[in-house]
Formats: structure tokens, sequence, C-alpha cells
């Protein structure tokens, strides 16, 4: 007791338990995966990165994937702005309730979302392809990208498109020269929080084309789940990089 | 006439964003098996959900969910304001790697969460189950709690709790009457954030839940949808947590801005 006291007694050794029990379930969960990508039976090994690369199948799914992610935080993009343009501007008069509709369905089951969206081309006898990969995850992730880009336009002081209207710039030049710069840090945080799960999930995928497409995700979760933990977790670093990359290139901005 | 157009615009996204969701909910309302036909009204499919009719892997999945909701939702909060309080009395330095390693979680895709994890149940040698599930939980729910439960200790005065110490009141005393409060606020939104969380995820669990038979809610789900059909009563599951999530919104959303004109008559 006289011990424990002395421990936690000092205010910042609060953070201690916290501190081993994230070393346990973040550090070195992490560490495993290094380890799991290097180190096989056989000792160290780089031969499930050569997989990768020689593997004409992974490589592919990951160009493809990458692909898929782009085309989606585009359409999110050029869907999602005007969204957030409109509600952030307090003449579009548009109701207060409208942002929190956009996030609404986020509460929601991923899975049971992505089978709502299946069950709506179902309904409308439209073909699940690739075409309905892309809608499922837009619909998915737009709010990531309405919500960020949102934000910012809302924190914008008034008076900056106000002085440019003053000193008689048209309602295209406020917006390119002054709102549009103003909000790139929201849109850099949505494609980042766009980007990032659209490359990684794998259930989405599955239930939208019917197990036609892959993406990485599923690749990944299907190595890991036959057993071959080594090249599973070789892959898992693969995309832990890009994300690395992802968000450190999307910080800089 | 831009006015028009814009919410013309903005009520379509809407309406393409929730079009899936009223389907759904539309056929809740019909015992057809399979989605998009329609049978006839009928409230059987609510009446089996209710009656545990719907087979008992359902069932206990929904409770599993709940459980394992609750229990990391509860452990996380108590941890992660704990360690809230003790990152915010760190050293500058100290307090930067406590908050990369918060972020970690966030930032981390959760097919990579769930992955490490796994691994390092493996390497230990640790069989999966409930209890793993639940500490993969905890990890990712406990930085949401830290991150909501911080601005409010950055807003509140830190001579208080010094005052009730100097004043005689014992360390836990102090904790209780002057700390707790004021944290009040962020640790409730931190709970109700890992809750939904934690009922929401699907990857961490799929990873970590073994090959007991244990599953929540979403991985339920997930085999079900590779089988083939989606359990009927689903739907109205599904109904049930959209108009209960839709009501609880609404409800908060009436209560601050009531409160906030509040605030703004007494300015």
């Amino acid at each position: 007791m006289e011990f424990l006291l002395a421990l936690f007694g000092k205010r910042k050794a609060w953070a201690w338990p916290y501190a081993v029990f994230m070393t346990i379930f973040v550090v070195l969960p992490l560490v495993m995966v290094v380890y799991y990508s290097f180190v096989d039976a056989n000792g160290f090994t780089l031969r499930y990165f050569h997989k990768f690369f020689l593997a004409n199948d992974s490589i592919n799914t990951f160009i493809y994937s990458i692909g898929v992610a782009m085309i989606t935080t585009l359409v999110c993009a050029l869907v999602g702005y005007p969204c957030a343009y409109f509600m952030a501007n307090k003449e579009f008069g548009a109701p207060k309730v409208m942002a929190m509709l956009f996030i609404l369905p986020m509460w929601i089951n991923i899975l049971l979302r992505t089978l709502a969206t299946v069950a709506l081309f179902d309904f409308m006898k439209l073909e699940l392809d690739e075409g309905a990969l892309i809608f499922g995850m837009v619909y998915n992730f737009l709010p990531f990208m309405i919500y960020p880009i949102y934000n910012t336009l809302q924190k914008m002081d008034p008076a900056l498109t106000e002085a440019a209207k003053d000193l008689g710039a048209t309602p295209y030049r406020v917006f390119k020269d002054v709102v549009f710069p103003l909000s790139l840090p929201g849109l850099y945080s949505g494609v980042v929080m766009v980007f990032m799960p659209t490359i990684s999930t794998f259930a989405v995928a599955e239930l939208l084309t019917m197990n036609n497409v892959k993406l990485f995700g599923s690749i990944i979760q299907e190595n890991i789940n036959a057993g071959l933990l080594n090249y599973g977790s070789a892959l898992s670093l693969i995309l832990l990089v890009i994300i690395g990359l992802t968000s450190f290139l999307g910080d800089d901005e | 006439m831009k006015k028009v157009l814009a919410n013309i615009y903005l009520w379509v996204v809407i309406a393409v964003l929730y079009a899936p969701i009223l389907i759904i909910l539309i056929f809740s309302f019909t015992e057809a098996k399979v989605l998009g036909s329609w049978n006839g009204f009928s409230l059987n499919l609510y009446a089996n959900l209710f009656k545990g009719e719907a087979g008992p892997s359902l069932n206990s999945a929904i409770i599993n969910t709940l459980l394992i909701a609750v229990v990391s939702a509860s452990v996380s909060t108590v941890l992660g304001s704990v360690a809230a309080i003790g990152i915010h009395n760190m050293k500058r330095r100290q307090r930067k790697v406590m908050t990369f390693v918060n972020s970690i979680p966030m930032i981390n895709p959760d097919i990579i969460t769930g992955i490490s994890i796994f691994l390092l149940f493996v390497f230990l040698g640790i069989s999966r189950g409930l209890g793993t599930i639940i500490c993969a939980h905890i990890a990712f729910c406990t930085p949401y709690v830290v991150l909501s439960v911080m601005p409010r200790l950055m807003k509140m005065n830190p001579n208080l709790y010094e005052a009730a110490l100097d004043l005689g009141a014992t360390p836990f005393y102090a904790l209780r009457k002057v700390m707790f409060p004021e944290l009040r606020p962020g640790m409730l939104s931190g709970f109700i954030l890992s809750l939904t969380l934690s009922i929401d995820d699907f990857a961490v669990t799929l990873f970590n839940k073994g090959s007991g038979g244990i599953d929540t809610l979403s991985t339920y789900i997930y085999a079900d949808a590779r089988k083939g059909g989606l359990t009927p009563e689903l739907r109205p599951l599904f109904s049930i947590i959209f108009i209960t999530i839709l009501l609880l919104l609404v409800v908060y959303n009436y209560r601050t801005s009531k409160q906030t004109k509040k605030g703004g008559e007494e300015k």
C-alpha cells in the first residue's frame, strides 16, 4: 500500500498503467508484424517480399486497390466538397440538422450498410460490378470527406470573403482565391480519411461484388486465414508503409 | 435560385445515402426470405426477433456484442481517464511520446490493428476467445477516451486539485469531488464513443475471436452474408438499431441546442 501510494502519488505516474497496456497491445503487436514479415522457421528472410513482387496476383491486386481507392477518394471529393460548401455557407440556408444527417449513417454497422447497398442494387436490378464497388465505397466513406471540409469552412472567418467581395472580386474569384485555398487542410484530411479505409477494407469489396473483385485487404485476410502468417504479415507491413506515407503527406500540407 | 439548387443538391445526396437504409427499413415489415420481394405486410420478423426465434446463434451474437461493448468501454473509460490525467502532468517530451503512441490505433486501419494483436496472441501462444476480443477492443477504444478527456483537463484550473489537497482532502476524495465532476462530460463522450466503436467493429473482432464459435453481430452478419442469404430477422434488428440511434441523436441535439440557447441568453 505504502509502495503504491508512493508510486501513484505523483500524478504523472497515473499514465503508467496505460503506457504498459499500450506497449503490450499496440507497440508489441506492430513489432510482431515486422518480426513475422522477416523471420520464419528458417530464420531471417526476405522471401515474403520477394514473393509479393514476383507473384503477379498480389502486386496486381495491390495496384488495383490503389486505383479503386484513388477513384473513390476523387468521387468523394467531387460529391462531398459542394455538400460541405453549401452547408457551411449561411447564404444557402441549409438547415443545421443537415450536417447531422450526413453523419448518421456512420453509426450503422459498416457490413449492414454494405448489405443495404447490395439490396439497393438488387432492388434496382443493377449489376454488382466495379461500379457497385465504387458506389458502395463512396457511400460508406463520403461522410469522412464532408465532415473535415465542413469543419474548416465553418471555422473560416466570414470577414475574409466579405473583404474580397468589397475589393471587387467576382464570386468565382472569391471562391478560387480565398475560400478554396483556406479549405485545403480540410480537404487533405478528408482525402486521407477516405483513402486509407478504402484501401484496407476487405469485407466491403467481397460483399459488394459477390467476391468477384478482390482488394488488397482481402488478400491479406485470406493469407492470415489460411495460416500463412509470414506472408500475411509482409503484406500488412506493405499496407502500413502506404498508410504511413499517406498520413505523412497529409500532415505535411 | 442559387439557394434552391444548392438545397436540391444536398437533399439528392442525402436521399442516395439513405436509400439503402430505407429499403431495409421497408422490407423489415414483410416476411419474404429474400430482400426485395414483398409478400404482404407483417410484423412477424419483429416478433421472431424478440421471441428469440431467429436462431440461437443470432441471440448469442447480440449478447456478445453488448457484453464486449459494455466491458471494453467501461475499462477504456477508466484506463483512459486516469491516463489522461497522467499524460497531462507529464513533461513535454514524455507527453509527446505518449500522444504519439495514443494516436497509433486511431491512424492504423482496423485490419492492421486486428492482425497485429492476433500475431501477438499467436506468438505468446494465447488461445483466442472473449477475453482476447475485449483486450483488443480496449486497445483501440482507449485512445478516443484519452482524446475526449484531455480538453477538459486543459480547461480545468490546475490549482483546484492542489487547493483541495491543501485544505486537507485525501487524494482520493479530491479526485472524486474536484477532478471527477470536471472530467465527467469528457469521460461520458469517451464512453459513448467507445461503445459505438466496439459495437461497430468488425475486422479486429474477426481476427481475435478464435475458432471457439464466439460471434459478435458483425462477424455473424459477415458469416451469414458469405453463406449467401441474410437472416431475415436482421432487417428488423437493423431497423431498431437505426431508429434508436436516430432518436438518441435527435434528443441529444435538442438538448445541446437548448443548452446553447440558454447559454446565449445568460450572456
